[in-house]
């Protein structure tokens, strides 16, 4: 049976629903190893038990978070040798990206990012050309690198739990890895994660600097908040809320696009959602085009409704 | 006095977003027709250019070279760089290179680096506008053992040392790394410049060198489609997203809305 190898990166207190999801799917192919960077906590050991993970290996330094992934790929690749893995999955973050960039490079192994989906054979599944294509690829190498993202497997621990062993693994010395110097914190907005959320409401320039009625009807939603780049460019509301090409992509169930005018750029990461509906007061607009559920008109007086309407109907 | 900078910026060329893109032939690979420079990689252009300029420019012997590596339309991600205001053009080309992925293509883009040589930087996109999977800039780093910031949204140099920020979800970093270095940079670093008359006259007089495979010494074998790590074995259109039920405001929009919403079980 095929041994497939996850990197988990700081799990934290306890599991992100993404790392969840990158454990079931690594059961499903194979026999599963975790290498974690950073402290591990009792609740995440007992997650990875119920989810069925054989081994669980640690790196031999504590400071690898300090530098840019040069030194993450050399654990992981040391990591993947000791582990006999055929397929290691990271999650599809920027972050996971490149670590799988150079991780490929160490192993001589093919590289497939944003998988949606992997066969048993290993052929992954992923669309291309902004959501235009759905394509298949299989890394011809010994190993494969594949990068999941994030809401694409239902996340479920094993039939029986495991009692995973615990190894080191020696990290390889880095030459002149980007060092991270400073990490400023931003403010969490308690609202779901925008890559993961079930619903986003995204506000545009038709927001006319005030998003107060997007992040309303979001919070009556229990949605993620959105933004096109010429709301974030305006600074009404932070870059990491940019959905699109240079932003996120995102495929949650449902997408509210307000004041939005739907460039190719903005489609590139939200025509992918499950459902989309649209409020613009312009009857033009290319988003209409792919809206299922399409409202010609002002942004001021439809989500503030709808956000009444759900409130009084959840009661 | 500032230290004079060789820095080489990758250039892609890529089908044109504003058109329909397809995939077909051999390998399930783009159709280049209609063909531009990535968006993307104007940014990492433009900071390089600005890197120049604030150390004197081609005058004081600062270098920009655009490097692009592709078939012979290729060339045009050249022209237009220089068009910018790069020094110089680089066109790597050559038949077998068809199909290569993004560990072959930074194979041989890799070798050319090392070609140029003496190279201070290698400035890229974030991402290729039709690839997307930002791989190449950490496998070339990786490849030619430099360290490597991506996605940087700012960009310094001073002392043989380049300090960048980036933007994660959570938290910014402050990073720093030793030259040469790679540096993919973001959409949020500059506003790229439009080539103005001046620049496309001045480009005509720049040299653009071809380059093939065996002049950077590298073997056919390892690109390619023969030498790439992945292949596409299938690749469907999807069905486009069609238009669904549009309605306009009568004062009760919203509670339209939510009833939509109720009827899809989304609330
Ligand atoms: C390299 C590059 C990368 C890019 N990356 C991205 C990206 O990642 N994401 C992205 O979104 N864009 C991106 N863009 C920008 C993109 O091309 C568009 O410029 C941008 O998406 C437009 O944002 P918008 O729809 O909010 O603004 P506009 O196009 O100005 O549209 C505003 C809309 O609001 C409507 N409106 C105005 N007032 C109201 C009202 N009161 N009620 C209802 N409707 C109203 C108008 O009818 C209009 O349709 C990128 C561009 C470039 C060049
Ligand atoms: N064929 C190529 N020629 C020149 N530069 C390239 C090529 N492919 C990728 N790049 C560079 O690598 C960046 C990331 O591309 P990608 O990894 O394909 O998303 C691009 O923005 C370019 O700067």
């Amino acid at each position: 049976m095929a041994k497939v190898l996850v990197f988990i990166d700081n799990p934290g207190a306890s599991l992100k629903k993404s790392s969840l999801e990158l454990l079931t799917l690594a059961r499903s192919l194979g026999e599963s190893a975790v290498a974690v960077n950073g402290d591990l906590s009792d609740d995440v050991a007992a997650t990875f038990a119920e989810y069925g993970v054989g081994t669980v290996l640690h790196p031999s330094v504590q400071d690898l978070g300090d530098f840019l992934v040069a030194p993450k790929a050399a654990y992981l690749a040391a990591a993947a040798e000791a582990a006999g893995a055929g397929i290691v999955l990271l999650d599809n973050s920027p972050e996971g990206k490149e670590i799988a960039a150079r991780l490929g490079i160490r192993l001589n192994a093919g590289v497939i990012t944003d998988v949606v989906a992997v066969d048993p054979d290993g052929t992954a599944h992923k669309s291309v050309l902004a959501g235009s294509y759905n394509t298949s690829c299989k890394a011809t190498t010994a190993v494969s690198v594949l990068t999941l993202k994030a809401n694409n497997v239902v996340p479920g621990p094993a039939p029986a739990p495991t009692t995973p062993e615990s190894a080191t693994v020696e990290v390889p010395a880095v030459a002149n890895a980007a060092r991270i110097t400073a990490r400023e914190q931003k403010v969490a907005s308690g609202r779901p994660d925008l890559t993961d959320a079930r619903i986003v409401v995204a506000g545009g320039r038709g927001m006319d600097g005030d998003f107060g009625p997007v992040e309303e009807l979001a919070d009556a939603l229990g949605a993620a908040v959105g933004a096109s780049r010429a709301a974030t460019d305006a600074g009404w509301i932070s870059h990491d809320a940019q959905v699109g090409q240079t932003g996120k992509t995102v495929s949650p169930q449902l997408y509210i696009s307000a004041g939005i005018s739907g460039a190719i750029q903005q489609k590139a990461g939200m025509q992918t959602s499950k459902v989309i509906v649209a409020v613009n007061k312009d009857a033009e607009s290319p988003v209409f085009e792919i809206a299922d559920f399409g409202i010609i008109g002002d942004v001021f007086d439809v989500l503030p409704q709808a956000a009444a309407e759900i409130k009084k109907r959840k009661g | 006095m500032e230290e004079t900078l060789k820095i080489v910026v990758l250039v892609k060329h890529v089908p044109d977003a504003q058109f329909d893109r397809h995939l077909g032939g051999e390998g399930n690979t783009a159709d280049r027709d209609e063909s531009i420079l990535s968006e993307l990689d104007e940014y990492a252009l433009e900071a390089a250019l600005q890197l120049a300029e604030a150390r004197g420019g081609s005058k004081a012997g600062n270098q920009v070279i655009a490097l692009s590596m592709g078939p012979a339309g290729a060339v045009n991600a050249v022209k237009k760089s220089l068009q910018m205001g790069a020094t110089e053009g680089v066109h790597l080309t050559d038949d077998a290179l068809a199909g290569s992925d993004a560990a072959a293509t930074s194979l041989a883009l890799a070798a050319a680096v090392r070609h140029l040589g003496g190279v201070d930087l290698v400035l890229t996109g974030m991402a290729s506008t039709d690839g997307e999977t930002s791989l190449v800039p950490a496998q070339l780093a990786e490849r030619l053992g430099l360290p490597q910031v991506t996605f940087a949204s700012s960009l310094e140099v001073d002392g043989g040392r380049l300090t960048a920020r980036r933007d994660a979800d959570t938290s910014s970093e402050t990073v720093e790394a030793p030259l040469p270095a790679v540096v993919s940079v973001t959409d949020q670093i500059n506003e790229p410049r439009y080539p103005n008359f001046k620049g496309i006259i001045a480009a005509k007089r720049k040299s653009i060198t071809t380059l093939s495979l065996a002049e950077i010494g590298v073997d056919p074998a390892q690109v390619g489609f023969a030498g790439s790590w992945t292949t596409v074995t299938s690749a469907e259109e999807r069905p486009p997203r069609t238009a669904g039920t549009i309605i306009t405001d009568e004062g009760d929009a919203g509670i339209k809305l939510v009833d939509f919403l109720a009827a899809q079980k989304l609330l």
